[in-house]
């Protein structure tokens, strides 16, 4: 019973979804959009889920002074702070909230966000090495359309950014096309056992 | 001559009777009259200028039904504009609709209800008015532009199912060698040998996103194998609806492995919502934990090259799989092994041996032929100027 | 001799093996300098770039766009310009811009440029523009709101019923905007909006993405579903050509071209390294 009855949700709610999408009449449709407000609603009570786990988690950490406790201890203080300017004070344009969110959040994503110039640098410095044919071919590409997607390329050659639209538009396009299509095809295929009830192990055990 | 009461009373009567039926035809004669008169009015009053004007109203196919579709055609000049107004059947109060160019090939009036009979009424510049025919908005049951995309699916869950049913009765499938699986087991081993954990990412993406759900099936499997292997595994999550899959999936794993006592809650982490706070954590954790094998399964964005190269910065062997093709180079460049696209979907199938499973990625392979018989199809009649080919497969 | 050969091995093992805080070092520098120098670079619009503007620039004035600010702050230095310079084309064109966005994170970065756009061009809130704010729901928010505005955004970003907002007025759903332009730095994205509204409905969709996901948007303009695409920081700046108004796009086209540049100059001299160790092992 612990996996039937999420079979048969599974079952009901998956079809009713690839039905609407052939059948646009309100027997079928009406449902459906009640079905996608019920998801609205159900995801958004995730956040609450979310907030229970991390405060479970990290004041059980600090209370047993496990390794780097301080961190989670700091964790749960941001975690009360924000939440408690954004109920208490609001968080409209130009509050206490959207300072913090500005002047702290912001940049500390920024910063996150901006290692990958770093991290592209040292990754190309190791893995791009001419060890085949194939490896060669791709070092080149990898040169070419580096060059032709920034305006210092065309100051080289003229001709550069056509040329790298040409490599994304063509060869690019047509190996990612054929990833694509295989990934969508995988995509259903697991939608589709999962909808019969053919793929349950991520339910757990009866 | 006299007349008597009697003869006076019914003459009366009959006096009176035909005053009734001469009011009552009069009366029916003049409410005839307005209302030949609103007809006209409503129907056939234009102004000479509008009067070669067609208006033509037509409910919007394949729809459920709350829209109509407006066509207007005849005696109009570039730069006019058309003021569109509505009225529910036989009430004749106009409620403006939409101003729209006269040089457009039409209208579609939305958010209608299928009870209500509409008449439309179009007006140009200088008072010219041209009136609709009574219509009403209808649903259709099928979506027609749809039925070629209907019958793909169709022939796809068909094929599912048949090879569902051979793999049941025994039928052996080949799969061809898919390195990264392979290597999963050795990289749990490596772990095993140096004493430190195994660390399985299930990408930053939700329960809705099907790679995710694919993630949580092979999450299982490897889980088994670290239980076999007496490892320790930890899962950071990015999304809270991940975390009860994650601990199931895990908890699974172990009791398959016939380990369930080895199984600790507390390695199914929740770190964090956010994309880059949830990377800072898993950055944490491999330098921290020092893990020995990382394996990033699932939906990945921009954290993927910054964990595969933090992992690489502390000695870890790296598995990973997306179908997330924009972050596939960047772990095919940093990480051991890569699982491109698909690959990830047929893991579970692949790892676990499962008929059933096994048989679904056969039905992939037919639908794949499909696909690339249709593309020849396609591309030959587009070269040749037969665009109705295509055309079958644009959707509404 | 022999010592001399070992000496040259350990060097280029060394090299191979580099301080990544030496690559980081460098990256950073060719990141910053020319920031602070603010130099700027022209450069040729690009076919996807010029795609979107023409869209734009073909749309009526007092036609309705719903501007998807689908991004974070962790990719706003890639995307926020971007947003300006298509705000900036909306607002010339006097086009009703309505903007909502499926991140959390996305409503006060949206609003930050609307805050300095809107007095440049005496747009007025509510008339000229409305900011939604964020709903949950991914997918499941794109087509609801393609089929009933007010039922998943009942209010505005600050609490404003929608119903009071004159310039909602007649705007039921989806379908009665012009284009959908959605500025993406992931999923939900440019890709979701195409797979749920595009299949859908007639509605045009364009955007703006960060470079890496740019590729992968190809196959859509190829086939006609994106009419339009800016990818990373070069299509803002490409963007910002067009409509002449120079913004961090350009400025930061210097400091890209050199990072790029630096980053093909350490690949070739890893390369070197390499077939020198190649050599000396043999």
């Amino acid at each position: 019973m612990r996996t039937e009855i999420p079979v048969a949700i599974a079952f009901v709610a998956g079809m009713l979804m690839v039905v609407s999408l052939f059948v646009p009449h309100p027997f079928i449709a009406e449902p459906a959009a009640v079905m996608r407000s019920w998801a609205i609603i159900i995801t958004a009570f995730a956040y609450v889920l979310g907030v229970a786990n991390i405060a479970r988690i990290s004041l059980h950490t600090v209370k047993k002074r496990t390794t780097d406790w301080q961190y989670k201890g700091a964790l749960v203080v941001a975690l009360v702070a924000m939440a408690g300017v954004g109920v208490s004070r609001g968080i409209q344009t130009g509050g206490l909230f959207d300072w913090a969110y500005l002047n702290m959040y912001v940049p500390m994503q920024a910063t996150m966000f901006s290692l990958l110039a770093f991290f592209i640098a040292s990754a190309a410095y190791r893995a791009f090495r001419a060890r085949s044919v194939e490896a060669t071919l791709l070092l080149v590409v990898a040169v070419v359309v580096m060059l032709g997607r920034v305006p210092v390329g065309e100051k080289l050659w003229p001709g550069l950014p056509a040329f790298t639209e040409w490599i994304m538009e063509v060869p690019n396009m047509a190996a990612k096309r054929g990833i694509m299509i295989g990934a969508a095809l995988g995509a259903i295929s697991t939608g589709l056992k999962m909808i019969l009830g053919i793929e349950r192990s991520y339910l757990g055990s009866d | 001559m006299a007349i008597s009461p009697a003869c006076a009373r019914v003459s009366l009567r009959c006096l009176r009777t035909a005053c009734g039926v001469r009011q009552l035809s009069r009366f029916l004669l003049s409410f005839g009259f307005v209302l030949f008169l609103i007809w006209f009015a409503l129907f056939h009053v234009t102004s000479p200028a509008l009067a070669s004007v067609v208006l033509e109203t037509a409910d919007r196919p394949d729809d459920d039904g709350t829209a109509l579709r407006l066509m207007w055609r005849g005696d109009l000049a570039e730069g006019d504009s058309l003021v569109i107004s509505r009225a529910a059947y036989p009430d004749t109060a106009f409620s403006p609709v939409a101003t729209v160019d006269a040089m457009r090939a039409g209208y579609t009036d939305q958010g209608l209800s299928r009870k209500i009979t509409y008449v439309y009424k179009v007006e140009a510049a200088g008072g010219r008015t041209v009136l609709s025919e009574p219509v009403s908005p209808s649903a259709s049951f099928l979506n027609t532009s749809r039925l070629v995309m209907l019958a793909i699916l169709a022939l796809y869950f068909i094929s599912v199912l048949i090879y569902i049913k051979l793999a049941a009765g025994g039928r052996e499938f080949f799969v061809r060698r898919i390195s990264g699986l392979n290597a999963m087991e050795e990289a749990i081993g490596r772990a095993t040998e140096m004493g430190r954990p195994v660390l399985y990412v299930p990408g930053i993406d939700d329960l809705n996103n099907i790679q995710t759900i694919a993630s949580m099936v092979i999450l299982g499997d490897v889980a088994r194998m670290t239980a076999s292997y007496e490892t320790p595994i930890v899962v950071p999550v990015c999304k809270p609806f991940v975390v009860p899959v994650a601990e199931e999936a895990v908890k699974q794993g172990f009791m398959n492995a016939g380990r369930p006592e080895l199984y600790n809650p507390d390695n199914v982490r929740y770190l964090s919502d956010e994309q880059f706070a949830f990377t800072a954590g898993v950055n944490g954790i491999m330098l921290r934990e020092k893990t020995a094998a990382n394996i990033y399964m699932g939906s990945f964005f921009a954290e993927s090259l910054i964990l595969a190269e933090t992992g690489f910065s502390t000695g870890a062997i790296q598995i990973a799989g997306t179908a997330n093709i924009h972050q596939l180079p960047f772990f095919v460049a940093a990480c051991d092994y890569a699982l491109i696209g698909e690959e990830l979907y047929a893991a579970s199938a692949y790892l676990s041996k499962e008929p059933k499973l096994l048989g679904t990625l056969k039905a992939s392979d037919v639908a794949k032929v499909i696909i690339m018989v249709l593309l020849t199809a396609g591309c030959i009649a587009e070269s040749l100027g037969l665009t109705a080919f295509a055309e079958l497969f644009t959707a509404r | 001799m022999a010592e001399r050969k070992t000496e040259e091995r350990s060097l280029l093992t060394k090299l191979s093996q580099i301080d990544r805080r030496i690559l980081f070092l460098l990256i950073f520098a060719c990141a910053t300098i020319p920031l602070l120098l603010g130099a700027g670079l022209r450069m040729s619009v690009t076919a996807p770039v010029q795609g979107l503007y023409d869209a734009i620039d073909g749309l009526e004035a007092g036609s309705y766009v719903w501007l998807a600010a689908d991004y974070d702050p962790g990719s706003k230095p890639e995307l926020s310009p971007m947003n300006y310079a298509i705000v900036e084309h909306l607002f010339r064109k006097d086009i009703k811009v309505i903007s909502g966005s499926l991140w959390a994170p996305a409503p006060p970065l949206a609003q930050a440029v609307f805050d300095e756009m809107a007095p440049r061009h005496g747009k007025q809130y509510g008339v000229d523009y409305v900011n939604l704010g964020f709903k949950e729901g991914r997918e499941a928010v794109m087509v609801s709101i393609a089929e009933d505005l007010r039922r998943t955004f009942p209010e505005d970003h600050s609490g404003t019923p929608l119903d009071s907002i004159p310039m909602l007025e007649g705007i039921s759903n989806l379908q009665d905007v012009e284009m959908i332009i959605c500025v993406s730095a992931g999923y939900p994205g440019i890709k979701e909006w195409i797979q749920q509204i595009a299949t859908r409905y007639d509605t045009a969709i364009g955007g703006g993405v960060t470079a890496v996901s740019g590729p992968e948007m190809y196959p859509y303009i190829q086939s006609g579903q994106l009419v339009g695409l800016l990818s990373g920081m070069k299509g803002a700046a490409e963007y910002e050509q067009l409509v002449e108004r120079p913004g961090l796009g350009i400025a930061g086209m210097v400091a890209q071209s050199s990072v790029h540049v630096m980053v093909v100059i350490f690949i070739i001299f890893a390369n070197i390294v390499y077939f020198l160790e190649k050599r000396r092992a043999r």
